[in-house]
């Protein structure tokens, strides 16, 4: 705001201020000026959209006045630039304000909806038996304090579990398959699981239920459920591994194969502690995408108020499932249970999140300070045991040092 | 002159190279190709399966499949003509909004955003895209439905000329009239899944503005250009692929969302324009609603009806695939 008159207008002024003594001057690109113009359309427009709405037009609603002001805003933002700047100045003034506004929207909008649901789900989330009891006992009319959400969380855990111990190995073999058997055959396979990324849920959902419920003759349960996920989880686990076994330096593998080692233990020694954290990532975002899924869940997991620790046989309920059943009834207390589950679902979600971050923060290759420690570690020992076979002391400076040999 | 190189290139026939990569490689070769060959199976059997179900209902509904509004598979009535056109309109009107959304908020955190914001922004758009749908569906039907009622009333009366949002039944000189006739519209559920895609759609327009070269922006700004000036002659055309291939890649899920839209809709089986007027229509929703009670025929009519709906969203994802991949921008933005 007080940048302006620091701001020397001419050369000539700014030598001579040179001279006297080396003031500290801002690089800001922001002036007074523009900050003027900025609020001064802001209440002109908001003033103005006021009038007509409450006097001059019969107009009402929230978010048409939302709308008539900004326009106006941005009208009058670029009448007022316009007085002191050139036309590309003012183009450049006027995108920089919608940009920011629409970036502003999409964030503002998200996040409301992630509070609105935790907003809502105030009412549910204190009240301690909603984590420790299942609906079996409670009916619709029942209060908050009666009836939980235990068994949908037990179902999401069982469910994931079984999803991810069918989709991590046989993602990660194919992953590493497409990378380093490469081929006609690989080409074609990784082409039918980018076409398999655009499979939509529901209709994973509907092949589990045709083959193995119809079909097989088993009843809805937990692990059709997990079949169901995994279908759905199985390509976009394969393209996101795929994408971080691609990132792996071909100098490692080259150097690997260099001294001779065979392939699958260039894999297994070199590209995959290599990807191991972006491997890790691909698989907890591709959980946080299957964890949410209600759709494939709803056609094969069937409904129950009981808790179900058999994935095998009977009904067996997840989290965004019991949402849905949840807020479909009309009961506010089985929405704000909805609610609840939704928040409860959320709060998972953003677990998962976080620890993708965490371990997927860095590139292939970066360690951390202790996995440095532990790779300086483990060469020192391989040096020390080269050393033994060798028949000589090993050399305690520079373990990676051949020169002794 | 060439025809002697030929002729010693043919005394000198390239040698077949043989390295024998020992038994432990080979096991793992088999390994590996047969874990690509188990997932290859898995994604061939869920089409094939598809297709084979579905055979039985397309055969005896031929092209009228496609023609045919009605979903009454055991009378022998069935098509997904009205279905379809309920996806694609949903899927429309949340482009429409999430686009515009997706850019502007890519734009900010690559070109406009502060450098300390930036990550925390990123983070925020990614975990976004990760929210389950259940949520915005929550959002949309309890907390949207109800706000967006002034505003669809004002379009059916002041827009309403334009056939796509006429709203029949609604009387604007009539203040008591019920209002039911604007929820659960195309309009509601096009927006909820329009919340839905934005993140996705941001996430992937992000990495491609943030890759255009340095040297070109400030051979741009030495030029004397503006920000916006720059952003228009380099990172634009630069991105163009990006945004193009983020917006098909936000379609194909749209075209699939399923528990979004079947909490907001209140479904109707004819060909519905009118997008601010009660009543909608998506095909993963019809499978969500009908499949409980489906016959065996009628099974396999909603086979055909999500086999349908996957070959659309095999079309946008492909398209964009491709048009990501042979933008300037593509062979990066992987």
């Amino acid at each position: 705001m007080t940048i302006a008159p620091e701001r020397p207008a001419t050369t000539a002024e700014r030598a001579a201020s040179v001279s006297v003594g080396e003031r500290r001057r801002s690089v800001s690109l922001l002036r007074a000026t523009d900050v003027y113009a900025l609020l001064g359309a802001a209440a002109a427009a908001l003033s103005l959209t006021w009038l007509l709405f409450a006097r001059l037009l019969p107009l009402s609603g929230t978010i048409g006045f939302l709308v008539v002001a900004y326009g106006l805003f941005l009208g009058l933002y670029g009448l007022l630039v316009s007085f002191d700047e050139n036309g590309p100045a003012v183009r450049d003034r006027l995108a920089a304000v919608v940009v920011q506004s629409l970036g502003l929207v999409m964030v503002v909008a998200l996040g409301f909806v992630v509070v609105f649901t935790l907003w809502e789900g105030r009412k549910a989330l204190p009240h301690l038996n909603f984590f420790t009891q299942d609906m079996a006992e409670a009916g619709p009319l029942d209060p908050l304090s009666a009836g939980g959400i235990l068994h949908a969380i037990v179902g999401t855990l069982e469910q994931i579990t079984v999803a991810l111990a069918l989709t991590v190995p046989t993602g990660m073999v194919c992953a590493v398959f497409l990378n380093e058997v490469p081929g006609r055959f690989a080409r074609f396979v990784r082409t039918v699981v980018e076409a398999m990324t655009a499979l939509p849920s529901i209709v994973a959902g509907l092949f589990i239920y045709a083959t193995v419920i119809l079909a097989l003759g088993f009843d809805r349960s937990g692990l059709a459920a997990s079949l169901a996920l995994a279908v759905m989880m199985l390509p976009i686990i394969i393209r996101a591994a795929d994408v971080v076994i691609r990132l792996v330096p071909g100098t490692l593998r080259e150097a690997s194969y260099a001294l001779g080692t065979s392939r699958w233990r260039t894999v297994w020694h070199v590209v995959l502690p290599t990807a191991r954290s972006g491997l890790t990532t691909s698989v907890i975002l591709g959980t946080a995408r299957g964890i949410g899924e209600t759709s494939p869940v709803l056609l094969t997991a069937g409904f129950t108020a009981e808790i179900n620790g058999d994935p095998l046989s009977g009904p067996q309920v997840s989290l965004p499932l019991a949402t849905f059943e949840f807020v479909k009834s009309p009961e506010p207390t089985m929405i704000a249970r909805g609610f609840g589950t939704a928040a409860v679902l959320m709060a998972l979600v953003l677990v998962l999140f976080v620890v993708a971050r965490v371990i997927g923060g860095r590139g292939p290759g970066q360690l951390t300070r202790r996995q440095e420690h532990r790779r300086v570690e483990a060469s020192r020992r391989d040096a020390e045991r080269f050393a033994a076979r060798s028949g000589r002391p090993a050399p305690r400076d520079t373990p990676m040092d051949t020169r002794s040999e | 002159m060439t025809r002697d190189t030929r002729g010693t290139a043919a005394q000198d026939v390239p040698r077949r190279l043989y390295a024998d990569p020992g038994l432990p490689d080979r096991v793992f070769r088999g390994v590996a190709r047969g874990g690509g060959g188990l997932v290859l199976a898995v994604m061939l059997l869920v089409g094939g399966f598809l297709l084979y179900r579905a055979w039985e209902a397309l055969s005896r509904a031929g092209w009228s499949f496609l023609t045919t509004e009605a979903w009454e598979p055991d009378a022998g009535r069935f098509g997904i003509a009205a279905v379809l056109v309920g996806t694609v309109l949903i899927a429309l009107v949340a482009v429409a909004v999430a686009v515009p959304l997706a850019v502007g908020g890519a734009l900010y955190i690559s070109e406009y955003a502060p450098p300390r914001l930036r990550r925390t922004l990123i983070s925020v758009v990614d975990l976004m895209a990760a929210v389950p749908s259940v949520v915005y569906g929550l959002w949309g039907l309890f907390f949207f439905e109800g706000k967006i009622l002034p505003t669809a009333r004002w379009i059916a009366t002041y827009l309403g000329w334009i056939p796509v949002f006429r709203v029949d039944g609604a009387d604007p000189s009539d203040p008591l009239a019920p209002e039911s006739v604007y929820t659960s519209s195309t309009l509601v559920a096009g927006v909820v899944v329009a919340l839905m895609v934005a993140p996705i759609a941001c996430s992937v327009m992000r990495e491609v503005f943030s890759q255009a070269p340095v040297g070109e922006r400030e051979g741009a700004y030495a030029l004397g250009a503006t920000r916006w000036g720059m952003i228009r002659s380099v990172v634009l055309p630069f991105g163009k692929g990006g945004m193009i291939g983020g917006t098909m890649l936000g379609l194909g899920r749209a075209l699939g969302e399923t528990i979004g839209v079947y909490l907001i809709i209140s479904p109707v089986f004819e060909i519905q324009w009118h997008v601010v007027q009660s009543g909608a229509s998506s095909v993963a929703a019809l499978i969500a609603l009908r499949y409980g009670e489906a016959s065996e025929f009628g099974m396999s009519a909603l086979m055909a009806a999500g086999l349908a709906l996957f070959l659309m969203t095999l079309v946008v994802n492909f398209a964009a695939s491709s048009i990501v991949a042979r933008s300037r921008s593509g062979a990066a933005s992987e």
